[in-house]
């Protein structure tokens, strides 16, 4: 179990590497820092001053290494357009991504767990059919519009909340739905699917014939197993969350770190766009490796693996 | 690049019907709420260089001069007289009575400390062509100036009518603009009650403002701005009754929005001007569009006044200059490219490009169906374009790295009223000048320089005649802002694209 805990880590250790690597090196392959930093009325020898400063004349190696070794104490440089120390800037904004992840993730379990299990319990029923619409409209339709959608519905039409702006928690409901509803189906198939095997197997029936209360059996013996899969693709979907953020906070005006990116890419602030890319990959980097484990714990047939 | 497709869709989808009046605009509260496009680098009016920092300088801080935006008069506000010393020296009589937010008196120290901080290249302020004819300020006594300029420069009182506030000289000695950025001080009828970078600006009545100012007092008692950076969103949120006040309202929504009980649509022609750019000196490389004929072919393949009928109100114009019609110098017979294709097509042939080529469009603001249009007038003539549709900041940014071939982009002159104030930007071999001509940099330089009107207006003849023959811009058609605001608002719109909220009363 440990060496696995530790190969695990390791893994994620390397992409993290990888990851901040790329990021690095897409900040310079997109324009001249240097540039960037002097202002738009600098002159020749005052970006020459500036390459020198920041030290953008040294080989991109060393800068690497000098920007990793800051970025690990947490210093990720000044935001160009901001002028202000990119960290504080993305950790006053990082709960409300956080709080509109976490909400999204909960609506999507707390959706679809249930209609999965109705679905897997009457197969081919009109609950199953229901949840075969709700997964397909899901899929196809894109998030913006959905939001959208909801945003007149709820928001204009019905005027029961905001429609955009970052505040309390009704400034949340329509964002945290628009969000969960791209994971909802995938939730709802695995639980759908992992409930129809479980229920099938040979210790569910032996369960029953015990005369255990369906109930008991249901959620006790065969809602344990089925969800194992549900633990990994939940992690892995909090992460798609955070980073899909960037579209839904810029359509509800809701600024966490998804709208700081968008906006900070629309007007090329290259070490804000840096700093989010390599935070964001490694919470989904870190919720990857916790659902690994999680499972292993689970299910102890993954660590031998 | 979904923003105006997802409004046409999900209007279209839900029917206007479906939507009520605004239920709660702020007039109840006195809370004007308002939505701006684009946010403001700096608070700091001489260190951002976008239309949302010229609106905020005008309602935090005063001009030494004020200009009617009707007339285009000129009014006493910090300064009660002016005159002209010589061609090089101006003298200006300053008010007495009037206050800073932060309670100091105003007088010359003001005056000097922000003219020969913002006109001292040293302190590198983003808007050079507003300050750069400024030589230095000098006091004569405590309510007596001097501005000494560094060459003649007739359209100086426009801009010390416009984009030069006058600062606090000890707030802004002790705070830098960095400080003034975050925390305006000014005298103008605004405070600035909270500044969050990206977020929102709040402003209050400066209930000690000057009397006699010809701002007038304010009437409304807070101003929220936000900024939505969708455009449906801003329309979802003005008729949830969220905002009050929102412009750029795009052309596709103004008949819908037209219908909705309890908002007003207004519109009004502006003194900001589309364009497009060509690299024709080659800053971004060697390209086709160095040569003459490809720039004037691609001029002959844009349907101009096809584009401005589509996507602006009727009160749009097509150009015949790179500058606004009433702007003075800006002349009217230069040579015209009309719409035809055969003659676009005859000279890219001629050019040796037959086939055509593959570039990048560069634009910001506008719409992504205009820049798709522009790209489909060129596609007809074998020019494949790919936009690059950027925030201001980050397109100026690329525009002054010289890497654009081709902008597509709008001025608003800062609101002056004087060719200078355009032809001075682009022209003059500066950062934004792709033409690479230096005789035309040296017939502006001299048109922005001499006190001769007669001999401006020749000067700037020449140049226009130049730009045009040698199609270094293509002029596309004034703008008309349509403005969408609650019905319980007085509002009107200026040519000069300045909303001044200090003049908006609640019905």
């Amino acid at each position: 179990m440990f060496v696995y805990f530790i190969k695990r880590s390791l893994v994620a250790l390397l992409v993290a590497i990888t990851v901040s690597i790329v990021s690095f090196l897409l900040l310079h392959l997109s324009g001249d820092l240097a540039q960037s930093l002097a202002g738009p009325s600098a002159s020749a020898a005052d970006v020459a001053q500036v390459r020198k400063a920041y030290g953008l004349d040294r080989p991109i190696a060393i800068q690497y290494l000098d920007w990793a070794g800051k970025a690990i104490r947490g210093d990720f440089g000044d935001s160009l357009f901001l002028k202000q120390p990119v960290f504080p800037i993305i950790a006053e904004r990082l709960p409300v991504t956080m709080m509109l992840g976490i909400s999204a993730l909960v609506i999507a379990l707390f959706v679809s767990i249930p209609l999965g299990i109705a679905a897997a319990l009457r197969p081919n029923s009109w609950i199953d059919r229901l949840a075969l619409t709700i997964s397909v409209f899901g899929q196809a339709l894109p998030s913006f519009w959905f939001g959208l959608l909801l945003m007149m519905l709820f928001g204009v039409t019905l005027r029961w909340l905001p429609v955009s702006g970052t505040g309390g928690w009704e400034y949340y409901v329509m964002p945290a739905i628009t969000l969960s509803y791209y994971s909802i189906p995938t939730f709802m198939r695995l639980t759908r699917a992992g409930m129809m095997e479980v229920l099938a197997s040979d210790y569910i029936r032996t369960a029953r014939a015990k005369g255990l209360r369906s109930m008991t059996v249901l959620f006790k013996h065969a809602l344990r197993n089925a969800i194992i899969p549900l633990v990994a693709v939940a992690a892995v979907q909090l992460g798609f969350a955070l980073g899909g953020s960037i579209v839904i906070e810029s359509v509800f005006s809701l600024h966490g770190v998804g709208y700081l990116g968008w906006e900070s890419i629309s007007r090329a602030d290259f070490p804000v766009v840096q700093a989010i890319v390599l935070i964001l990959a490694c919470f989904y980097i870190v919720l990857t490796l916790l659902a690994d484990m999680l499972n292993a714990l689970l299910d102890p047939r993954i660590r031998v693996r | 690049m979904f923003r105006t497709t997802a409004a046409i869709t999900c209007m279209a989808a839900l029917g206007v019907g479906l939507w009520t009046a605004p239920g709660f605009a702020n007039k109840a509260n006195d809370t004007l709420r308002v939505a701006w496009d684009q946010q403001i680098d700096n608070a700091d009016a001489y260190f951002n260089t976008n239309r949302e920092g010229i609106i905020l300088a005008r309602m935090v801080w005063d001009q030494l001069i004020d200009r009617d935006p009707e007339t285009f008069q000129y009014k006493p506000a910090l300064a009660t007289a002016w005159r002209w010393v010589d061609d090089l020296t101006l003298e200006f009589d300053l008010r007495q009575g009037v206050k800073f937010q932060d309670g100091q008196p105003f007088d010359a120290e003001d005056v000097v400390y922000t003219l020969n901080f913002v006109s001292n290249p040293a302190n590198k302020v983003l808007n050079t062509t507003n300050v750069g004819w400024i030589k230095n300020a000098e006091k004569i006594d405590q309510y007596k100036v001097r501005i000494h300029l560094k060459a003649p420069f007739p359209a100086a009182l426009e801009y010390l009518a416009g984009p030069i506030p006058i600062y606090p000289h000890v707030y802004y000695a002790k705070v830098g603009p960095d400080g003034m950025g975050r925390h305006p001080v000014g005298s103008g009828p605004y405070k600035v009650e909270s500044l969050e970078p990206g977020k929102s600006i709040t402003l209050v009545k400066n209930t000690d403002y000057w009397n006699d100012s010809p701002k007038g007092k304010p009437k409304i008692g807070k101003i929220v701005v936000t900024f939505p950076p969708e455009k449906t969103t801003q329309l979802a949120e003005l008729l949830s009754g969220g905002l009050d006040w929102i412009w750029y309202v795009p052309t596709d929504q103004v008949k819908n929005l037209e219908k909705v009980k309890g908002l007003t649509v207004t519109s009004g022609e502006t003194m900001r001007v589309g364009y497009i750019y060509f690299d024709a000196a080659g800053r971004s490389g060697k390209s086709p569009l160095q040569d003459v004929r490809v720039r004037q072919a691609i001029a002959h393949a844009i349907n101009r006044p096809e584009f401005t009928k589509t996507f602006f109100a009727s009160t749009a114009n097509v150009l015949k200059g790179p500058c606004f019609p009433t702007q003075f110098g800006c002349y009217q017979g230069a040579k015209q490219y009309d719409y035809n294709l055969a003659k676009a097509k005859e000279l890219m042939k001629e050019a040796g490009y037959p086939d055509g080529f593959s570039t990048t469009l560069y634009a910001f603001r506008q719409p992504p169906s205009w820049e798709d249009a522009l790209a489909g007038y060129m596609r007809q003539i074998g020019i494949q374009a790919s936009i690059q549709l950027l925030q201001y900041p980050a397109f100026r940014n690329k525009n002054h790295e010289g890497v654009t071939p081709i902008s597509f982009g709008d001025w608003g002159s800062y609101s002056i009223n004087d060719a200078s104030a355009i032809l001075g930007n682009f022209f003059t071999g500066s950062a934004d000048d792709f033409s690479g001509d230096k005789e035309l940099q040296g017939w502006v330089q001299d048109a922005d320089t001499n006190s001769d009107p007669k001999k401006r207006e020749e000067l700037y003849k020449k140049a226009i005649d130049r730009i045009m023959d040698r199609m270094y811009w293509l002029p596309m058609n004034s703008y008309a802002v349509y403005y969408a605001h609650t019905n319980e608002l007085n509002f009107t719109p200026y040519k000069d694209e300045i909303p001044r909220y200090y003049l908006y009363s609640w019905k």
